[in-house]
């Protein structure tokens, strides 16, 4: 069973969030990590680009595959993950820690409507079968 | 997933979207006469019985002497130089010779470290940190620039490319068909008339956003763009740049890496003039190189270079996750192939010629357009037309229709050029002539004979 932290939110497309003020930042699940595999590169949005809830704005390139995310709210991103350039392979390490970006909530109410851990739990369940 | 076959219900619609009543209407540009009719009783009647070998070999003799030899002054995109004999002996072996490139590493080390070798020459003469295996040729190479610059320019909201009258008409064609339908707009640029080249003070001064500005080098007049300026323009407007580029032309002229303060973004390019024959067309096939920032939108396939287990060099295809195979509907591009049997002659070609080779063909031919220039423009009622420096072609007006001293030479068994009246009509009676390191000071000549007698006639 992976890692799911009580205290994130997240989607069914396996990203996480945790919201401080009216920044979220956001990084991809340790299930998803997991079923990604060895990361090898991390495209990461533009600061300033603006994403609505639901747009492609990263993608996540293992040796398996190469794998969009989802901006899981809608916003301005005003920061991003500079070291992940050098070593992706931190998402592997801690997918926790290893966020991807930092985005200023435009519409706040957006992460009350995302998952809590136990339903985001169950769903990395059902996906491993 | 099952294999499932259009439904009557798919076709129609299908038909009906592109405006077709039927799909025999499809095929309405072949002749009726040529087309067979599946309903007929014997529908393979019209095709002719088969001959014997010695037959077939006399039909073919016979119609490559209708072709003569004559002395071609053609260039406009495909160019005749001198390949060593042993460029296509080399190619042809064997272990070489394959319809489609073998790429298992385990079973295909040689013709993946040909490749490599490829990437690695084709990097040092555009000055770029990568290049790919190689694109189906230059006129797509140039749509998949196109394309390319619009995904990698991602500060640029704008899907508008600045494309210079200079570029090769049929290249614009290309891109253009290819690019249309994914809301890429190419605007034309013109060019000074007197130079023959982009008039830097001519480029948009408050310009709308353009994702990026293609430059020919050389243009398709022969003409030497003023790189560095265009260049700079270019990022100080938020666009990239493509160069599209005669390889050859770079064994003497400045590298597109070089090109203004920071280098072009992105190279592509014919690469038929290293060791392809003209052969009626084809097959060529595309260069495409690019920084190492813009690698991961780059297309076509790209050979790496590793250890085994244990720790032997050996090679193998990488950066994969760009392409169809892994990244589905958002992969790079559709082209997944590359033109292996080409690629491998122009490798041996460059790796025979060397860079100090390569040059002197460069400056041969170079020399050779200027004395053909100065042999023609010495014959009166013929001018140049351009005043900037080119490189192996040049454009000359005539007082004459283009097609009929075109056609007089022709019976005088010199292909005297490319007629530029139907692309570029504003040029009056014009003429793209070239000449390569394959002409001497008597061919020259014996072209400004032939034409002054049919000017004179």
């Amino acid at each position: 069973m992976s890692n799911v932290p009580a205290e994130l939110k997240y989607t069914k497309s396996h990203e996480w969030v945790s919201v401080d003020g009216d920044v979220a930042t956001v990084g991809i699940t340790d299930h998803a990590q997991d079923l990604l595999g060895d990361m090898v590169f991390i495209e990461l949005p533009d600061v300033g680009a603006t994403f609505s809830k639901g747009d492609d704005c990263a993608v996540v390139e293992s040796v398996k595959a190469a794998s969009d995310v989802y901006s899981p709210v809608s916003g301005e991103v005003v920061e991003v993950n500079e070291d992940l350039a050098d070593s992706p392979e931190s998402v592997n390490n801690d997918a926790y820690t290893a966020w991807l970006f930092k985005i200023k909530l435009s519409d706040a109410s957006e992460v009350d409507e995302m998952l809590d851990a136990a339903t985001y739990s169950g769903v990395a369940a059902d996906d491993s079968h | 997933m099952p294999f499932v076959p259009h439904t009557e219900e798919d076709i129609r619609a299908m038909l009906g979207a592109i405006g077709v009543d039927s799909i025999d209407d499809l095929f309405d540009e072949i002749p009726a006469a040529l087309r067979y009719d599946l309903n007929e009783k014997n529908p393979l009647a019209l095709v002719p019985d088969g001959m014997p070998e010695s037959e077939v070999a006399r039909l073919m003799r016979g119609r490559a002497d209708d072709d003569g030899s004559p002395s071609c002054f053609i260039g406009a995109g495909a160019y005749e130089h001198h390949i060593p004999a042993a460029v296509w002996e080399i190619t042809t072996r064997g272990e070489f010779y394959s319809a489609y490139t073998p790429y298992q590493a385990e079973a295909s080390q040689g013709t993946l470290q040909l490749l490599y070798e490829f990437q690695t020459m084709m990097a040092s003469l555009t000055g770029m940190d990568v290049s790919n295996g190689s694109l189906y040729d230059g006129a797509s190479g140039l749509a998949e620039a196109v394309l390319m610059a619009v995904r990698a320019n991602r500060k640029s909201k704008s899907k508008r490319i600045l494309l210079p009258r200079t570029t090769h008409p049929h290249y614009r064609k290309t891109a253009n068909t290819i690019v249309k339908n994914q809301g890429i707009t190419l605007e034309e640029l013109d060019y000074d008339r007197e130079g023959g080249h982009i008039d830097p003070a001519s480029l948009p001064d408050e310009p709308g956003d353009f994702a990026a500005l293609v430059i020919p080098y050389p243009n398709f007049f022969g003409v030497l763009e003023e790189v560095d300026a265009l260049t700079d323009w270019a990022h100080s407007h938020g666009a990239l740049v493509i160069a599209v580029v005669n390889p050859l032309a770079l064994g003497l002229l400045k590298s597109p890496a070089q090109w203004g303060d920071k280098g072009a973004d992105i190279v592509c390019g014919e690469g038929q003039p290293l060791g392809v024959p003209m052969a009626s067309g084809g097959p060529y096939y595309g260069l495409m190189c690019c920084k190492q920032a813009l690698v991961r939108q780059m297309p076509g396939r790209i050979v790496g270079r590793t250890v085994d287990l244990d720790g032997k060099a050996g090679y193998t295809l990488t950066l994969q996750a760009r392409e169809q195979h892994i990244r589905r509907s958002k992969a790079t591009s559709n082209i997944c192939t590359n033109q292996g049997l080409m690629v491998t002659a122009s490798t041996i070609h460059m790796a025979l010629l060397g860079a100090e080779g390569l040059k002197k063909v460069a400056a041969q031919s170079h020399a050779n357009k200027q004395e053909l220039v100065e042999g023609l423009t010495a014959i009166e009622g013929v001018q140049n037309v351009f005043n900037r420096p080119a490189f192996h072609e040049a454009v000359i007006q005539l007082e004459s229709p283009v097609a009929d001293v075109l056609n007089s030479l022709a019976e005088n068994n010199i292909l005297g050029g490319y007629s530029l009246v139907e692309d570029y009509p504003e040029l009056g009676n014009a003429l793209l002539v070239c000449a390569t390191e394959t002409k001497n000071s008597t061919d020259i000549k014996d072209y400004a004979e032939k034409l002054q007698r049919i000017l004179n006639a």
